[in-house]
C-alpha cells in the first residue's frame, strides 16, 4: 500500500456513514473533537462524541436581526448555515486565568496559570470561518511580537499569556451547500471555496437513496487520519460536482461589501453624516463584536478573594462598544455611540488592512444575523459611500 | 505584627423589600471570613447590637419614599465615609417608583381605611437624588457576588470588577442563544446593565431589566424594533419598560410615551 503522503491532494468518495468512524479516528489520534450541535434554538460549537451529535436535518433561515433553526427535506448533516459560535471561543477562550499570586505571611507569591489546552479537531469549518481562524493566527503573531518588543507596556498582560495558545488544531472544511441571506464571503474573496489551511475538505452529496461525501485531502495529517477509512476512489464527475456547488452558493448570494481603496475609503468619511444615523440605531449592545470570528479584544481582570490571601488577574473578552474599553486617565475617549460604531468599522474594514495585512471581515455574516435590530454593515456602507447630508 | 483597627460596616434600609441586604446574609460560606476582616458594626438584620458611628463603609438599601426618609439619609451620609447604595430601589427608586407616573393621594384613599395617618411624598426616589453617593450596585436584588466583590474591593482600595456592559455579554458568556434574534422574543437585555449572569434568557424568557440601564442605553432603537418586527404593542412596550427600574432613564420616557394613565387603573376598576 502507498504511503500516507501520496493521498494528498486527491478526493476520494466515501459513504455517510465514513463520517462516524472519522470522528472516532480523530479521537483515537487523542484530538478533543469539536463541531456543530443543536443547542437549545441554534447551532452551537461544542465537544462532540459521535454523529448521532451532529445537527442532522436542521438548517436554518437567517436575516438581519433574525435567526430561525428549520427542519430540512433531507438528513444533510451539514445543512445549516452558521450559528452565532465561530471558532474562536476554541482558540481564543471568553475567560482565561493569566496569573495567581498567593499571600505567603508578609510577601506574595506568583506563578503563571499553567491552563492545559487539549489537543482539537474542528469539525465542519466553512471557508470562510477557515479565512477567519487565518486572521485571528495572523493577529496573535502581530500582536504577540508587538507586545515582546521591550518597550511595550503590556507586555506582561495578553499576548505573552502562557496559556491557551493550542496547537493548531486539525480542521475538518466542510463545503457549503446554500448560502444564507447574510452571507457575503464571496465578495470577500474567503469563500465559498477553501483557501488553504484546512487538513481535509468535505463535501456532502444527497442524491435520492444515496448519501455520500467527497473527501479532499489536503495536508500530510490529513492523509494519515484518512488511510484508517474505507476510502474509494473518486469519479471524475465528483470534482465537477463540488466546483458546481461552489459556483452556486456564490451566485447565490445577494449581500455584498466591496471596497477598492478601504483605508481612503474611511479615512475621507470620518466626519459622515451617516455615522449619526447608524448611532440612533445601534444598541452598543457588543453582540456584533462577540459574534465576530475575528474580534480580538480583551480587557484584563484584577481579583481578590475575600480572605485577601489569593490575588489573580483574568483576561476575558471585551468590546470597542463598551464604554469602558476607551477609558484613559481623564475618561472615555469613545462615550458616543456614534465614536464607538465607526471604531468598530474602520477597524474591522480599513485600519485592520494597515495592522495585519488583510481584511478583518470574512462576509460571514454573523454580525447581521445576531445584531438584535438588524444593523446590516453592507447597507451601512453603501450608505457612507452616499455624499453625507 | 499589629492589626490595624478593623473598618465598621453600616447597613441601612429605606423602602425596601429586605432581599438586597438579605444578598448579604446570603453570602453564607464567606460571611464569617468577611467578618473578620470588617466589623458589621450597624446591620439590623443580623443583630440588634448596633456600635456607634461614624462607619467606614455605609451600605444602603431602598429608596426615599416619606418626608422622614429624606432627613434620615442626610443624617445616614453624615456619619459614613463611604456610601454605596444597593439595590434598585436604592439606584432608581424601585418598583414603588410606579407612583411616580400617577397620583399618590389617589393610591391612598383606595388602599388606606383613615388616609389622614399617612405621610408620603410623592415620588419614590433614589438616594443620589437626595445625597452624594459614592457607588451605586444595581440589581433587583444585587448579586451576591457583586456585593462581595465591591465590599472586597473597597478594604484593598481598588476599583471593583462590575461592567457597565449590556446582559448580552453575559448571554453569550454562558452559551445562551439569544432569544431575541432566534425567537423573536422582545428581551430588555440589549439595554439593560449585566450583572445577574443573564439568568432570564437562558430559561427562554426575556430579560426584565433588573439591573437598570446600561450606560448609553439607546431603549427607542429597542423599542423601534419590537414594534416593527415582535408585534410589541405600546401598552406592552409600557409594561415591559415600567417595572423594577421604572423611574430610570431612559427607561422612564420612553415607557411613558403615550401617558401611563392606567397605572392605578386596575386598582380602581
Amino acid at each position: 500500500m502507498s504511503s500516507a503522503s501520496d493521498l494528498v491532494g486527491s478526493c476520494f468518495r466515501v459513504s455517510s456513514d465514513v463520517l462516524g468512524l472519522l470522528i472516532r479516528a480523530l479521537k483515537d489520534d487523542g484530538y478533543m473533537t469539536i463541531g456543530p450541535r443543536k443547542v437549545a434554538e441554534s447551532i452551537q460549537l461544542e465537544v462532540i462524541d459521535s454523529v448521532d451529535d451532529l445537527p442532522r436535518g436542521w438548517g436554518d433561515q437567517q436575516d438581519a436581526g433574525s435567526y430561525r433553526l428549520v427542519r430540512r427535506s433531507d438528513s444533510a448533516y451539514f445543512g445549516y448555515n452558521l450559528g452565532a459560535d465561530s471558532w474562536k471561543k476554541w482558540l481564543d477562550p471568553r475567560r482565561k486565568l493569566l496569573w495567581r499570586a498567593k499571600r505567603d505571611g508578609e510577601s506574595w507569591e506568583a506563578e503563571q496559570s499553567q491552563m492545559q489546552v487539549p489537543r482539537m479537531a474542528f469539525i465542519g469549518v466553512r471557508a470562510c470561518e477557515l479565512a477567519a481562524i487565518k486572521v485571528q493566527l495572523r493577529v496573535r503573531e502581530v500582536t504577540q511580537a508587538h507586545s515582546s518588543s521591550p518597550d511595550a507596556q503590556s507586555s506582561t498582560l495578553s499576548a505573552e499569556a502562557p496559556a491557551g495558545v493550542p496547537e493548531e488544531p486539525f480542521l475538518v472544511g466542510i463545503n457549503c451547500s446554500q448560502a444564507a441571506a447574510t452571507c457575503f464571503c464571496s465578495s470577500m474573496h474567503t469563500g465559498p471555496a477553501f483557501g488553504s489551511g484546512c487538513d481535509l475538505v468535505l463535501t456532502e452529496v444527497i442524491n435520492d437513496d444515496n448519501h455520500n461525501f467527497l473527501i479532499q485531502i489536503r495536508t500530510k495529517r490529513g492523509a494519515i487520519i484518512s488511510s484508517k477509512l474505507p476510502l474509494l476512489p473518486s469519479i471524475e464527475d465528483d470534482l465537477a460536482h463540488i466546483d458546481r456547488q461552489i459556483a452556486r452558493v456564490s451566485d447565490s448570494q445577494s449581500r455584498q461589501l466591496n471596497i477598492s481603496n478601504p483605508a481612503e475609503f474611511f479615512s475621507r468619511r470620518l466626519e459622515h453624516s451617516h455615522w449619526d444615523d447608524v448611532a440612533t440605531r445601534c444598541l452598543s449592545c457588543a453582540n456584533c463584536t462577540l459574534v465576530c470570528p475575528t474580534c480580538f479584544c480583551s480587557t484584563v481582570e484584577d481579583t481578590t478573594d475575600v480572605k485577601n490571601a489569593v490575588a489573580e488577574r483574568w483576561l476575558r473578552w471585551d468590546s470597542c462598544f463598551h464604554l469602558d474599553f476607551s477609558f484613559i486617565h481623564g475618561g472615555s475617549v469613545r462615550s458616543s455611540t456614534r465614536s464607538r460604531y465607526r471604531q468598530w468599522l474602520t477597524h474591522k474594514l480599513g485600519t485592520w488592512h494597515e495592522q495585519f495585512g488583510s481584511s478583518g471581515c470574512v462576509g460571514c455574516g454573523r454580525c447581521i444575523a445576531w445584531c438584535p435590530v438588524g444593523i446590516d454593515l453592507t447597507a451601512e456602507v453603501k450608505s457612507l459611500s452616499q455624499p453625507t447630508q | 505584627m499589629r492589626r490595624r483597627a478593623q473598618k465598621k460596616l453600616a447597613v441601612w434600609k429605606f423602602a425596601s423589600c429586605d432581599g438586597c441586604q438579605l444578598s448579604l446574609l446570603d453570602c453564607e460560606d464567606e460571611l464569617l471570613t468577611l467578618a473578620r476582616r470588617i466589623k458589621f458594626a450597624n446591620f439590623m438584620e443580623a443583630s440588634s447590637a448596633v456600635v456607634r458611628g461614624p462607619y467606614d463603609l455605609s451600605i444602603v438599601e431602598g429608596s426615599i419614599t416619606t418626608p422622614s426618609d429624606a432627613e434620615r439619609i442626610l443624617d445616614v451620609r453624615r456619619r459614613s465615609k463611604f456610601l454605596v447604595t444597593i439595590g434598585a430601589c436604592a439606584t432608581s427608586g424601585g418598583i414603588q417608583a410606579l407612583r411616580n407616573f400617577a397620583d399618590v393621594k389617589e393610591f391612598i384613599s383606595i388602599v388606606y381605611a383613615r388616609p389622614e395617618y399617612i405621610e408620603t411624598l410623592t415620588k419614590s426616589t433614589g438616594i443620589a437624588d437626595h445625597v452624594h453617593v459614592d457607588y451605586e450596585l444595581r440589581g433587583c436584588p444585587v448579586n451576591k457576588h457583586q456585593l462581595l466583590e465591591v465590599i472586597v474591593a473597597f478594604l484593598v482600595g481598588r476599583r471593583p470588577n462590575i461592567p457597565a456592559e449590556s446582559v448580552c455579554v453575559q448571554c453569550k458568556e454562558r452559551g445562551t442563544t439569544c432569544i431575541s434574534v432566534a425567537q423573536g422574543v422582545p428581551c430588555m437585555g440589549p439595554v439593560t446593565q449585566s450583572g445577574c449572569g443573564a439568568i432570564c434568557p437562558a430559561y427562554g424568557r426575556g430579560c426584565y431589566g433588573c439591573f437598570g440601564p446600561k450606560e448609553k442605553a439607546n431603549v427607542d432603537a429597542l423599542v423601534a424594533d419590537w414594534r416593527l418586527h415582535k408585534s410589541v404593542s405600546e401598552d406592552q412596550t409600557r409594561r415591559l419598560l415600567h417595572t423594577f427600574n421604572a423611574w430610570a432613564e431612559p427607561f422612564r420616557s420612553a415607557g411613558s410615551s403615550p401617558g401611563v394613565e392606567h397605572i392605578g387603573k386596575d386598582l380602581r376598576d
